[in-house]
């Protein structure tokens, strides 16, 4: 009944790249310094040019049939046993979690839910896999952080940010109140359900804005762009970033980890 | 029983509701009645559940509910045999319409002409009171957050505080005008005062009705758990009491009440045990001095069954009412409960609700959430709230071949302009040279991304495309 235990594997030589499409149109940077962080700790990166997303919109959407067929297309790029890591939560979480459900009775059942269990959240086989250590060479900054939703409840890394971020000797991380709450993003109940998304995100900044954090960080594209471009276009006094793309930066001169 | 009833569900208008959002939403007295409300109930169930291994108790309290469903027939043909050498009469109703009925005649047969009401979901979903009072019975809430909603001629707007969306000055207002007590803020006084006017109808009432948390079908128990006292004065005083329950409340034993009930109040107030736990289990007996001469039981199915049929639809059935779904629900807490025009709001009326009332009735309820998944985290029996929300965006638009919808009214949210776009979005995305032609041209010609895109741009900025794509740049680092 209670969610499986994680078992983390042995740091392998190699991981597959899973960069998901709004990493892939809007946000490249962070998907790039995954890819550093990754090849810092000494790990080749695979990255298949055939993936194009997970199918999580029409999931949602309640289109399983098209959901389906864009899944299929990216179960054969994983052909050997390295592990699949994904710099989102969200994207994570429909093939970890739901490509099995997804497949069920289907051929490809076995092969979805073999594939599911390699899926790690990035920052999450970061840290627990790879057991990094950063070595911050940035300036004092005070940040804020959240936690995707599905970050924090599909793929249970709700720690892991916060984690990361405190072995940064120069970064304060500050919390805002109802830390665990959605931004309101949701995918598509962003524009089906503008309004209450709307509040929702207008909550969530007020909250970030109160800790007196000029940026923030998140694991997930979705929550940065709603969060980011929404104190944008209300002139809020806040920007964000994704976590990769932070630590990466903050880290970057250290090779000291490489291998 | 042949009549029907004109409109079955007068307060079940889903289809207005983002109009009622839009209303909530722009109302700061609503938001802020909501946050203070919600936000304190999550801290004081926190609080409750601390020192507790709350997994292993939600695993445990999963169980015993999935273990009482898959014996569901088998309980309830228990439940009756026990109640019934218990001296309880037990009534089936198909649906709202027919328990009404069967509420209506066993007053008619007593002379009944006054029903004092314990707080019941059940009798909401049954629109009990305005039946009987159609019938000419009058039917008075003696719960005091029911109370409050009568006296305002609403509706519930949170399934455990139903009154929660008025403040206390509203709800000192809404007395004084209505039964002329003095405007106060004195939470206590106001409490007292419809106390008295409670007492009153108490004892000239000619039946009690109420609602039932748990039914043991091994003894023949019915177990409701309340705080003020006006769930034992509705079931003792009256010489006649009518349990309105759905079918799914049976539970095998008195044991699997224990772990239920633990959950349910720390789930439902942050309680660690509630003011009053009443196991009712006949109505008086010879020598006894007080309790109802008669004891009835409605089952009412009312959709339930249907949900029956369907292995991932039936966990819809585990809920135990705590409510700590809405009191976590981002969505819930903006818009209220009565933007969502069902009987029961937030997350488990937008699981529940489709069944009783069909999915071409509520096509927007399994839309309105982010799935965030903050309900599925806090029900006490792990039912996979947004699993079920994703099952039923699903049925809404007829959207999976290999597992046909089948809950009523479904296919009802399809269009064929959406099916169109969604079938154009998965070719592209299933044909990975014609995605990355898409995205480089995308980012190629950026410069002419619109500043507007629909809904989101209301409220945030549109997202920038990059010079690249990331499938570029590993293509210029060589992966």
């Amino acid at each position: 009944m209670s969610d499986p235990i994680k078992v983390y594997p042995s740091k392998p030589q190699k991981v597959y790249y899973f960069g998901t499409c709004l990493v892939d149109m809007f946000y490249p940077d962070a998907g790039i310094a995954g890819v550093e962080l990754l090849e810092r700790e000494g790990i080749e990166v695979i990255f298949p040019q055939s993936q194009t997303c997970c199918g999580q919109p029409a999931y949602t959407s309640g289109y399983h049939d098209e959901a389906r067929s864009v899944a299929r297309a990216q179960l054969d790029l994983f052909p050997e046993d390295w592990p699949i890591v994904v710099p989102s939560g969200s994207c994570g979480g429909m093939m970890r979690k739901h490509y099995p459900s997804l497949f069920k009775d289907t051929p490809e059942a076995t092969q979805a839910a073999e594939i599911a269990g390699r899926v790690w959240e990035l920052t999450d086989f970061l840290l627990n896999v790879c057991h990094i250590k950063l070595e911050d060479l940035g300036e004092p900054v005070t940040v804020a952080m959240h936690t995707s939703c599905s970050a924090r409840r599909e793929m249970g890394v709700a720690e892991v940010g916060p984690a990361l971020l405190g072995q940064l000797k120069n970064v304060n991380l500050v919390e805002q109140i109802r830390p665990e709450e959605c931004c309101g993003f949701g995918g598509t109940f962003a524009v089906r359900h503008p309004e209450i998304s709307g509040a929702m995100v207008e909550e969530k900044v007020g909250t970030l804005v109160d800790t007196g954090a000029r940026e923030f960080v998140t694991t997930d594209c979705g929550c940065l762009m709603n969060i980011a471009g929404y104190a944008e276009k209300n002139g809020k006094p806040l920007g964000g970033q994704h976590i990769l793309s932070f630590l990466w930066e903050r880290t970057r001169g250290n090779q000291g980890g490489q291998s | 029983m042949s009549e029907t009833i004109a409109k079955a569900h007068p307060h079940v208008d889903v289809k207005e509701f983002h109009p009622r959002a839009h209303a909530a939403i722009h109302n700061p007295k609503i938001r802020q009645n909501f946050r203070k409300a919600m936000d304190g109930l999550m801290a004081k169930r926190t609080a409750a559940f601390e020192g507790w291994d709350l997994e292993t108790l939600r695993d445990l309290g999963a169980n015993i509910r999935m273990k009482a469903l898959s014996n569901l027939p088998d309980l309830l043909e228990q439940l009756e045999q026990k109640l019934t050498e218990n001296g309880i009469k037990v009534h089936w109703a198909v649906d709202g319409d027919e328990a009404c009925r069967i509420v209506r005649d066993i007053c008619v047969a007593r002379d009944a002409k006054t029903v004092i009401k314990g707080k019941s979901m059940v009798s909401e979903e049954m629109e009990l009171n305005h039946y009987l009072q159609d019938q000419g019975i009058e039917a008075l809430e003696s719960d005091l957050g029911e109370y409050i909603v009568q006296l305002a001629d609403e509706t519930p707007s949170h399934i455990i505080m139903p009154a929660i969306h008025k403040n206390t000055g509203e709800i000192s207002e809404l007395m004084h005008e209505k039964t002329g007590t003095d405007l106060s803020n004195d939470v206590e006084y106001l409490t007292a005062s419809a106390r008295q006017q409670l007492r009153e109808k108490f004892m000239n009432a000619d039946v009690g009705v109420s609602g039932v948390n748990f039914a043991v079908a091994e003894t023949g128990t019915l177990c409701l758990v309340e705080n003020e006292g006006n769930g034992r004065m509705t079931t003792t005083v009256p010489p006649c009491h009518i349990a309105v329950t759905g079918i799914e409340k049976v539970v095998p034993s008195l044991e699997d009440v224990s772990a239920l009930l633990a959950l349910l109040t720390r789930s439902a107030t942050g309680q660690h045990i509630t003011t009053y736990f009443n196991m009712i289990s006949s109505p008086r007996k010879g020598e006894e001095l007080d309790g109802p001469e008669e004891v009835h039981v409605v089952l009412v199915d009312n959709g339930r069954s249907s949900i029956y049929q369907d292995d991932e639809l039936l966990d819809t059935l585990r809920c135990i009412r705590c409510g700590a779904c809405m009191n976590h629900c981002p969505v819930y807490t903006r818009v209220g409960g009565h933007t969502y025009g069902t009987t029961y709001p937030g997350p488990i009326g937008k699981i529940l609700m489709p069944h009783l009332i069909g999915l071409d009735e509520g096509r927007h309820l399994p839309t309105a959430s982010s799935l965030c998944g903050a309900c599925g985290e806090v029900c006490p029996v792990k039912i996979p709230i947004p699993d079920l929300l994703v099952r039923l965006r699903q049925e809404s638009v007829d959207g999976d071949r290999l597992h046909p919808a089948k809950v009523r009214g479904h296919g009802a949210k399809r269009s064929t302009s959406e099916a169109l776009v969604w079938k154009g979005w998965a070719w592209m995305h299933a044909s990975p040279g014609i995605y990355r032609l898409g995205t480089g041209v995308a980012a190629k010609f950026r410069a002419l991304q619109p500043s507007k895109a629909g809904a989101w741009t209301d409220y945030r900025t549109a997202p920038k495309l990059a010079a690249k794509t990331l499938h570029q740049r590993m293509k210029e680092r060589g992966q």
